[in-house]
């Protein structure tokens, strides 16, 4: 509910682009970056992403609030990378067990950058992007079956529901005098008993959604769409953007000979 | 596929014929609706009444076409019990077709407010239907803003998330999403039992509204009939099916129906406008299923200016020193004691943290701020923070009824499930057994939880946390939705625990319950910041705005 609302006092320029564009933008981006293990690349898209946080209406507090997650994720990547990795130049710091070197300093901070410059573009996306919007473009622009779509669209609605739902159920358990104290294996049975009441309660939800869709008329093979998707002159420059920021990471890599290919065999 | 009701203005109201008509869940022995001969003429309002099983919510799903397959559609009825699929008998007619095929022609609602919303946005939920039944794009948003205008929610913009919605708007929302639709049959299955008082009138307003405006047909399923009552012009009585009797028991106008069966829907647990079921009074000490266990008026557990919310608190990020933020309470400065053999009844609008206040008193939240202190009698060594408390402390000390009993069930079986928590604090074995008398629950034992009755459910949900002995026992909206049975069997239940020294905290919009169990009456006020609060204002014109003002407790004449 939070992001939703977020999302609503978000005027940025990207919030008027085409999802899909930004969507195929996000994507060229992502494949660049998989291709190789460079740092070079990753810090030259990640450079051009910070840049473009303004534009989705980011802040780098508010880009903390949502991704932070990530961000720790590519950190511990990072951080294991580099004390784990095979030395290489002057060893930094030696703990026996493990150590630092240059090499693999270079090489844990190039996976922590690379983390972070692939997470980055999906947490753009998603915070200038309304679920809803996405869901017609796919719909209408990529030609994804509509019940799919809007069955999946449906769905999401509902897991905001269940956070609470699980909350209360476990307190109604613990009302029931089902702890989550005591030994592992009595808090996992209790974590798997609270998961098989929301289980139950998923499913009823879900099919009382379903009933109310149906009623509606939903599942018949043709419909009308009241939001149409379009694209507009702003879209190809979000896909040229994309273009772009994809180019100068593998164009600068070449210069300056880092590129390195996952697929092929490394020296 | 026929077009139909595409039109601009056009509702064109639904006609309905049964004949012989008959359904047979999937799986299930005896057939849900059967021998069903019905007709109900265009512009008709009608109101579905009958006891628990006569398969008044089955009616509707066929009317509304979402039932599912049926093995024979008009076969035989000698259709083997054990089959699994489902089974329909004799025909259903809506205009002269069949409903699966005039899907759209009949909007449903159901009472789950929380599953009537589709989307996320207002105006696009209530455009869902209109664009399933490939209404040209130029002609949905005129008719979404006609719809949210009809049902009073046109002041909200039209990306108003839907989830800020109070249940009564968003059971609104559905009626807007439905006139979308321009429906010759309106279905409404029970679409206020789960609204607080204000959020039925709301709703039930809305629907006379747009019925006048659009003349369409409607059946109604609720069994407070006092709300309805004066909305339609017509009530049938379904009972349940049997292989020779009509499934209508009794058909005609209001008056005359509640006048010649009036008996007969008291005796089926409807609430018939007027009638309060006889409850057993307090005060009268009788050998109730408690013995004495505190003296009366003993202080158990008080609250002191407490402030409450679900949400726990946040860590603040790296510049805050990851230091917990308390979360913005949804209500504050409450001070409330609860005493043995006393009733405390909390009462207030949605939003005003009715529920989250007692949980927070029943040790399940932790509160925001000010505290929550068990007394010694009530603590008996296990500290003075309830919410400290480990879970089988708190069972044997604090019992707490959640509004809905499927979240407290942790077995498959009824008996187990009452003797979960004697099992566990090992002892109070042999109360079980009265518990299952007294509330009814003898010839379900072997039953699995999950498939009783509303009211079934209820009185197990009630029996379960009871079986543990707490001496102070909280329920959050214990009537909601029970027929006038159950609701008697639970107030004279409830009259007799406190007569026995039990302390009773109920959360409740339920006058006449609160009146039974007497005590005091704590009454919180919605908070001015919440968003659904303000919005709920502006929209009523109430000038108001919900201030939160210092509580009030006042002295509810004990009966």
């Amino acid at each position: 509910m939070r992001h939703e609302l977020a999302l609503r006092g978000n005027h940025a320029l990207l919030t008027r682009a085409n999802p899909l564009a930004k969507f195929a933008a996000v994507m060229l981006i992502t494949i660049v970056l998989a291709l190789s293990i460079d740092w070079v690349s990753a810090s030259v898209a990640l450079a051009f992403e910070l840049t473009l946080l303004p534009l989705a209406g980011l802040t780098l507090g508010l880009l903390w609030q949502r991704g932070w997650p990530l961000i720790l994720a590519a950190a511990l990547g990072g951080w294991s990378t580099t004390i784990l990795a095979p030395d290489s130049g002057n060893i930094l710091v030696d703990a026996r067990i493990w150590s630092i070197s240059e090499g693999s300093l270079e090489l844990g901070l190039g996976f922590m950058i690379r983390g972070l410059a692939i997470a980055l573009p999906a947490v753009l996306l998603m915070s200038c992007t309304d679920p809803t919007d996405l869901a017609d473009a796919l719909a209408q622009k990529a030609k994804l079956p509509h019940r799919f779509v809007l069955g999946t669209l449906a769905a999401m609605r509902l897991v905001g529901l269940m956070a609470e739902e699980w909350q209360t159920i476990g307190m109604a358990r613990r009302a029931r005098g089902v702890g989550s104290h005591g030994n592992p294996l009595q808090r996992l049975r209790a974590t798997l008993g609270q998961s098989f009441g929301l289980l139950v309660q998923a499913v009823r939800r879900a099919s009382r959604l379903a009933v109310t869709m149906e009623a509606r008329g939903f599942g018949s093979a043709k419909r009308t769409w009241a939001r149409t998707s379009v694209f507009s002159g702003l879209d190809a420059w979000v896909f040229l953007g994309g273009l772009l920021i994809a180019g100068a990471a593998v164009a600068s890599a070449l210069v300056a000979g880092t590129w390195n290919m996952v697929f092929l065999a490394q020296q | 596929m026929p077009a139909f009701n595409t039109s601009a203005g056009g509702v064109r109201p639904a006609t309905i014929s049964a004949r012989g008509w008959g359904w047979r869940h999937a799986g299930r022995p005896r057939p849900a609706v059967s021998g069903l001969d019905l007709d109900i003429g265009p512009g008709e309002r009608v109101l579905l009444l009958g006891p628990s099983g006569a398969g008044k919510s089955t009616l509707l799903h066929a009317l509304a076409g979402v039932l599912g397959d049926s093995s024979a559609a008009g076969g035989s009825a000698a259709a083997p019990a054990d089959g699994d699929d489902a089974d329909e008998t004799g025909t259903l007619l809506i205009d002269g077709a069949p409903p699966r095929a005039r899907r759209g022609h009949a909007g449903l609602m159901q009472q789950d407010p929380e599953t009537q919303v589709v989307l996320s946005r207002l105006g696009d939920d209530v455009a869902f239907g209109a664009e399933n039944l490939s209404v040209p794009p130029a002609d949905i948003w005129p008719r979404v803003a006609e719809a949210l205008d009809d049902v009073g929610l046109g002041r909200l913009p039209l990306d108003h998330p839907t989830s800020a919605l109070s249940g009564g708007q968003k059971q609104r929302l559905a009626l807007a999403g439905i006139l979308a639709m321009r429906p010759g049959l309106i279905l409404l299955d029970e679409p206020t039992a789960n609204l607080d008082p204000a959020g039925v009138l709301e709703v039930r307003d809305a629907v006379g509204r747009c019925l006048d405006k659009t003349g369409a047909t409607l059946v109604v399923v609720e069994h407070r009939v006092s709300v309805w009552k004066d909305l339609v012009d017509r009530i049938v009585v379904l009972q349940p099916g049997s292989a020779t009797d009509s499934a209508v028991l009794i058909d005609g106008p209001p008056d005359q129906v509640l006048a010649q069966a009036r008996d007969m829907l008291t005796a089926a647990g409807v609430w018939v406008p007027g009638y309060v079921p006889a409850t057993r009074a307090r005060g009268t000490r009788s050998a109730g299923p408690e013995t004495a266990v505190s003296p009366a008026g003993q202080l158990l557990l008080a609250a002191e200016d407490l402030a409450v919310s679900r949400e726990r608190p946040r860590r603040a990020g790296l510049r805050g020193g990851f230091r917990p933020v308390p979360p913005e309470p949804v209500q504050s400065g409450i001070t409330a004691q609860v005493r043995a053999g006393e009733a405390l009844t909390i009462t207030g609008p949605n939003g005003s943290g009715k529920s989250t206040f007692a949980l927070t008193l029943a040790g399940l939240l932790a509160p925001v701020s000010g505290r929550v202190s068990a007394t010694l009698p009530l603590s008996a060594g296990a500290g003075i923070d309830p919410y400290r408390w480990k879970a089988q402390q708190l069972i044997a000390r604090i019992g707490t009824v959640f509004q809905e009993p499927e979240h407290q069930f942790v077995t498959g079986r009824v008996l187990d499930e009452l003797m979960f928590g004697p099992r566990h604090l090992g002892r109070g074995e042999e109360r079980v057994d009265e518990l299952l008398e007294r509330l009814r629950l003898t010839e379900l034992v072997d039953a699995n939880p999950y498939t009783l009755s509303g009211g079934e459910k209820r009185r197990l949900s009630v029996a379960t946390v009871l079986a543990a002995h707490p001496r102070v026992l909280v329920l959050d909206e214990p009537t909601f939705g029970q027929d006038a049975n159950t609701w008697a069997e639970l107030a004279s239940f409830l009259s007799e625990l406190l007569d026995g020294g039990t302390a009773v905290v109920s959360v409740t919009h339920d006058a006449e319950f609160s009146e039974v169990l007497g005590g005091t009456r704590l009454s919180l006020h919605a908070p001015e910041r919440r968003e659904t609060a303000r919005e709920t204002a502006r929209e009523t014109g109430e000038s108001g705005r919900g201030q939160p003002e210092r509580l009030v407790p006042g002295k509810v004449e004990a009966p």
